[in-house]
């Protein structure tokens, strides 16, 4: 041990499992994330996943943290070793003072250790293999074993860890029991062989609250069910397979008739993404609420749908989970990457809407809200999340719902406004909002039928290649756009203590890290306003606190700056105002990251002022 | 697509249906297809049967890809929505309608650039899934619109207008909806109205995946020595092996046609069809043997038409997933969302 000091921290470290993929450890290491929620304390657990199915390395990280941080901190404080295959690699990424638990049952040569990490074996294979003989329990205990240990190293209450087997396991008492039995012959054997605790504690506190620890896509897909999507058409793709199966689970759940057992509700797996988007633009066409979930490569592939939806004027939802790309890219790895693809989606002149939720409590809420949006602006609604909310835990606040809350139909013209003799031109802008009326099929029996197509009509729905018929309804489609401004979530905007002439731009999932960021940035003597964007299109707040600054940082987990180039398109913005502070190796952005970069870029303002601002 | 209105006036004594409708109730917009076209045929036997089937035409949903045939929904039922959606994708948009309203009829139009080449994966998904639709595919064999191209339907040595030979081999759209699972297929020849008019009204009255294959000529750019999708060709190739009759509320007419006997189907809407066969050893109820029968001739360069294959009993998508009566569109927000108390315990199993 060289003379660096053991890091000595409460409530705020971070601990990281190296598995084998396959080996059951995902529910043992989420037992530990939740056994810590129950001390009291916010966690913030990610799952690193190569794009692999069994046999190889995958990860599991939780952040401990007291002060309720919930982006990634970066750094690893402890490191569960329990794959050979990536020790080198797990071994050297942990923090100097930190420390190294791992399965001492085979001698391992003192090269293969670090002389200024704590190292800490506990003999894991020999405990399973003197207590079990059935291969797949040996397998699956040792996690429960090494959780034991962990349990008496850290300092943690046995007694809440019990609890989450029981509920786990509840009505099985002999899984619950083994579970129990095996959880305890990790910790007995730590606390009798080893120096507990270590200086990484566990502290009972009350910082957790009412929170809830759901991961995005299952608040999504719970959304679909609260926002009343009756139909949903999907194709499996990563990360976003778990959205549709949540939805499945939530509807059989909820969604069955009590006298016939019957479903209200339609599922169908696509045969690809064109089928899926296609189903759900055929029963949105036919007045149901319809949705499909996708990642980046399904979105290219129906982005000809996009446009039919956004020229014939159908709603649609479409929750787009982001991965890295472009082309097939890091299937298992997240980024904010498809937001040029999304806002401009389609050939010709297209505009699309997108929803930014930073959390799973806001991917609920917007997931719901699409749907009244859909049928509100009659197009199609992206739900932009992203691996990072949609396939981990997360702590948000409680999701909630107004019982009073009606469905927004948007303007549908009934067999009795027919009747009424009102004016009936599909494309017709009645209101001057852009939004036109439409009828559903078989409203009437000799009025408000029309013919829908992707090719140019005129406001009655009469096929036209006239030039001005086309321009006209161009025109209009973008007055609906710009009605859609006030329809979407707006941004909120939070002011620093000081005056400040600087500003940053943020959205999404990469929010907990700017949050704690801005604590950072203040601590190296940096003010910024903050403003999260939570829709396209951007309301006009967006082109307000851009004349209100100077310099305004946009932060995103692309290569290409994404948002900066809409926000630069659709404000007419001079783009040397614009910072670009991109992160896009596909692991979540940190805190870190974003105070360095912009806290270099603000020292750099000092010494070296850039051109003046053209306003 | 058309830009000439069709005049509104209705000559008082045109005969009703049931429901008081006359033909030009069921008729759309003038045609701007080639004067000839098979597709006009068959939108005439389409106004035919739905006439003689007394349906309100603003209960059907028409839906289509991209083509000539694609068009022709314009040209029919003009009460009723009607849905042009992009090439090939009109199974999709269809399957997407049908599970928000399984109340309307569905008649899915085609042809067979659309269905056998750029739309063959959501032709084939549509049938597997048994929707409840009539699919129509208006099979010339050629890409018209692009002014004479080969399509995936064209038979192995046949020749283009300009006398190129097609080396590849021809998608039977029929064999393939055999094998798929279809529940009601039938092929015909848009020349051949008494044949067609009945196996529409059929596959309309039919519960399930009901697929047609009509052999529609196209008078422009396939319809010349050498194609084998000519009037000329069709006719002289044509071998029927049956003759139908749809009868709506009425007993079936028994009376045998040389060689064989009348057999009646009788519909989940309680429609009848009488079956006269004309090929004796012909089994509509065998998937199996019709199958094995259409490659036969197939082989020897016949056109087997007529219903080749029903299924009386046949389920569709709405049974298999167990959906509930009412149809999907019109829950709203008191039947579809579970309410904040659910929501609260939801979020205490959370935490």
């Amino acid at each position: 041990m060289s003379d660096k000091k053991p890091i000595s921290s409460v409530n705020d470290f971070v601990v990281r499992f190296a598995n084998v993929n396959g080996s059951g450890s995902a529910s043992a290491n989420e037992m530990f994330a939740r056994a810590i929620l129950r001390h009291g304390v916010p966690v913030s657990p990610r799952n690193i996943f190569p794009s692999n199915i069994q046999g190889l390395p995958t990860w599991y990280e939780v952040r401990v943290t007291e002060d309720g941080h919930l982006g990634a901190r970066g750094g690893v404080d402890m490191m569960v070793a329990m794959n050979p295959q990536t020790w080198d690699k797990d071994v050297a990424g942990i923090e100097p003072g930190g420390y190294l638990f791992y399965d001492s049952t085979k001698p391992m040569p003192s090269a293969k250790f670090r002389d200024d990490i704590t190292v800490i074996g506990v003999p894991l294979t020999a405990i399973t293999n003197s207590t079990y003989t059935d291969p797949r329990q040996r397998q699956l205990f040792k996690n429960i074993i090494y959780l034991g240990a962990l349990s008496a190293l850290l300092e943690m209450d046995p007694k809440l860890i019990e609890q989450l087997i029981g509920e786990q396991y509840k009505g099985k008492e002999k899984l619950l029991s083994s579970n129990v039995h095996a959880l305890h012959l990790g910790r007995d054997w730590a606390l009798q062989n080893l120096k507990c605790p270590i200086g990484l504690r566990v502290r009972k506190s009350d910082k957790v609250g009412d929170r809830i620890f759901i991961e995005g896509n299952s608040a999504a897909a719970l959304g679909a069910v609260y926002g009343g999507a009756t139909v949903c058409a999907w194709y499996p793709i990563t990360p976003s397979s778990s959205v549709a199966e949540a939805f499945t689970a939530h509807c059989k759940k909820y969604r069955h008739d009590p006298e016939t057992g019957k479903a209200k509700y339609a599922i169908v797996q696509g045969e690809d993404e064109l089928a899926s988007i296609g189903i759900v633009i055929g029963a949105s066409w036919n007045g149901a609420r319809a949705f499909t979930a996708t990642s980046g490569p399904g979105i290219s592939l129906m982005t000809e749908f996009i446009g039919l939806s956004y020229f014939a004027e159908i709603p649609a939802v479409i929750m787009n989970i982001q991965r890295a790309g472009p082309s097939t890219g890091m299937p298992t790895r997240t980024q904010q990457c498809d937001i040029i693809a999304c806002a401009y989606a389609s050939h010709g002149d297209t505009k699309h809407v997108l929803l930014f939720p930073e959390d799973p409590a806001e991917a609920f809420e917007f997931a719901a809200a699409a749907f009244d949006l859909a049928e509100r602006l009659q197009t199609t609604i992206f739900l932009m999340l992203d691996l990072d909310i949609g396939m981990n835990h997360r702590l948000c606040r409680p999701l909630k719902w107004d019982d009073a809350k009606q469905y927004d139909r948007g303007k549908v013209m009934t067999a009795e406004m027919l009747e009424e003799g009102r004016d009936f031109g599909r494309y017709l802008d009645v209101d001057g909002d852009g939004i036109p009326y439409r009828t559903y099929p078989g409203t009437h029996p000799t009025k408000g039928s029309y013919f829908t197509r992707g090719t140019s009509r005129d406001r009655y729905a009469r096929y036209s290649e006239e030039g001005s018929v086309y321009a006209d309804n161009m025109q209009r489609l973008v007055r609906k756009f710009e009605t859609a401004q006030d329809l979407v979530p707006r941004p909120l905007q939070a002011n620093a203590e000081r005056p400040t002439k600087y500003g940053v731009i943020y959205f999404g999932s990469t929010s907990p890290a700017m949050d704690e960021a801005i604590g950072l940035l203040e601590a190296r003597g940096h003010q910024l306003d903050r403003l999260r964007i939570r829709a396209f299109p951007f309301h006009s707040s967006v082109a307000s606190f851009l004349a209100e600054h100077d310099f305004v940082y946009v932060v995103e987990q692309n290569r290409d700056s994404q948002l900066r180039q809409l926000i630069v398109n659709e404000n007419g913005i001079d783009p040397v105002r614009l910072v670009p502070i991109v992160h896009y190796d596909g692991t979540p952005i940190t805190a870190r990251f974003i105070a360095k970069a912009i806290g270099d870029h603000q020292d750099h303002l000092k010494v070296t002022p850039l051109r003046k601002a053209v306003s | 697509m058309t830009y000439i209105a069709k005049p509104k006036f209705h000559h008082p004594g045109l005969k009703k249906n049931a429901l008081g409708y006359t033909h030009r109730d069921y008729e759309g917009k003038i045609s701007t297809l080639c004067a000839g076209c098979g597709h006009d045929s068959i939108t005439a036997s389409i106004i035919e049967a739905c006439y003689e089937l007394s349906i309100e035409p603003h209960r059907v949903a028409k839906i289509s890809g991209i083509g000539c045939s694609s068009k022709t929904p314009d040209y029919f039922l003009g009460n009723s929505h009607g849905f042009n959606s992009v090439h090939g994708r009109m199974p999709s948009v269809l399957t997407g309608a049908n599970l928000a309203n399984r109340d309307l009829i569905y008649l899915g139009v085609s042809g067979d650039g659309d269905s056998a080449s750029i739309g063959f994966g959501q032709f084939a998904h549509s049938i597997r899934r048994g929707v409840n639709m009539t699919y129509i595919v208006e099979n010339n064999g050629v890409y018209g619109l692009t002014k004479g191209q080969f399509s995936a339907t064209a038979d192995r040595g046949s020749k283009s207008k300009k006398g190129v030979t097609n080396t590849d081999n021809a998608i039977d759209l029929v064999a393939i909806a055999l094998q798929l699972g279809a529940t009601f297929i039938a092929r015909s020849f848009s020349g051949d109205k008494s044949q067609l008019v009945p196996l529409i009204a059929a596959a309309i009255g039919h519960k399930g995946a009901s697929f047609i294959d009509v052999i529609s000529p196209c008078i422009a750019f396939n319809n010349h020595a050498g194609s084998t999708k000519s009037f000329d060709y069709v006719r002289e190739h044509n071998d029927a092996v049956n003759r139908l009759d749809v009868l709506v509320g009425r007993d079936p007419i028994a009376v045998d046609y040389a060689p064989g006997t009348v057999q009646v189907v009788e519909q989940h809407d309680g429609s009848k069809i009488a079956l006269r066969k004309i090929d004796a050893d012909y089994d509509p109820h065998d998937r199996l043997g019709a199958q094995t029968f259409l490659a036969r001739h197939a082989a020897k360069g016949q056109i087997v038409t007529g219903l080749l294959y029903v299924d009386p009993d046949a389920e569709d998508l709405h049974e298999h997933l167990n959906t509930v009566e009412t149809p999907l569109n019109s829950l709203e927000a008191d039947t579809l969302c579970p309410g904040s108390a659910v929501l609260d315990k939801i979020n205490a199993s959370l935490r």
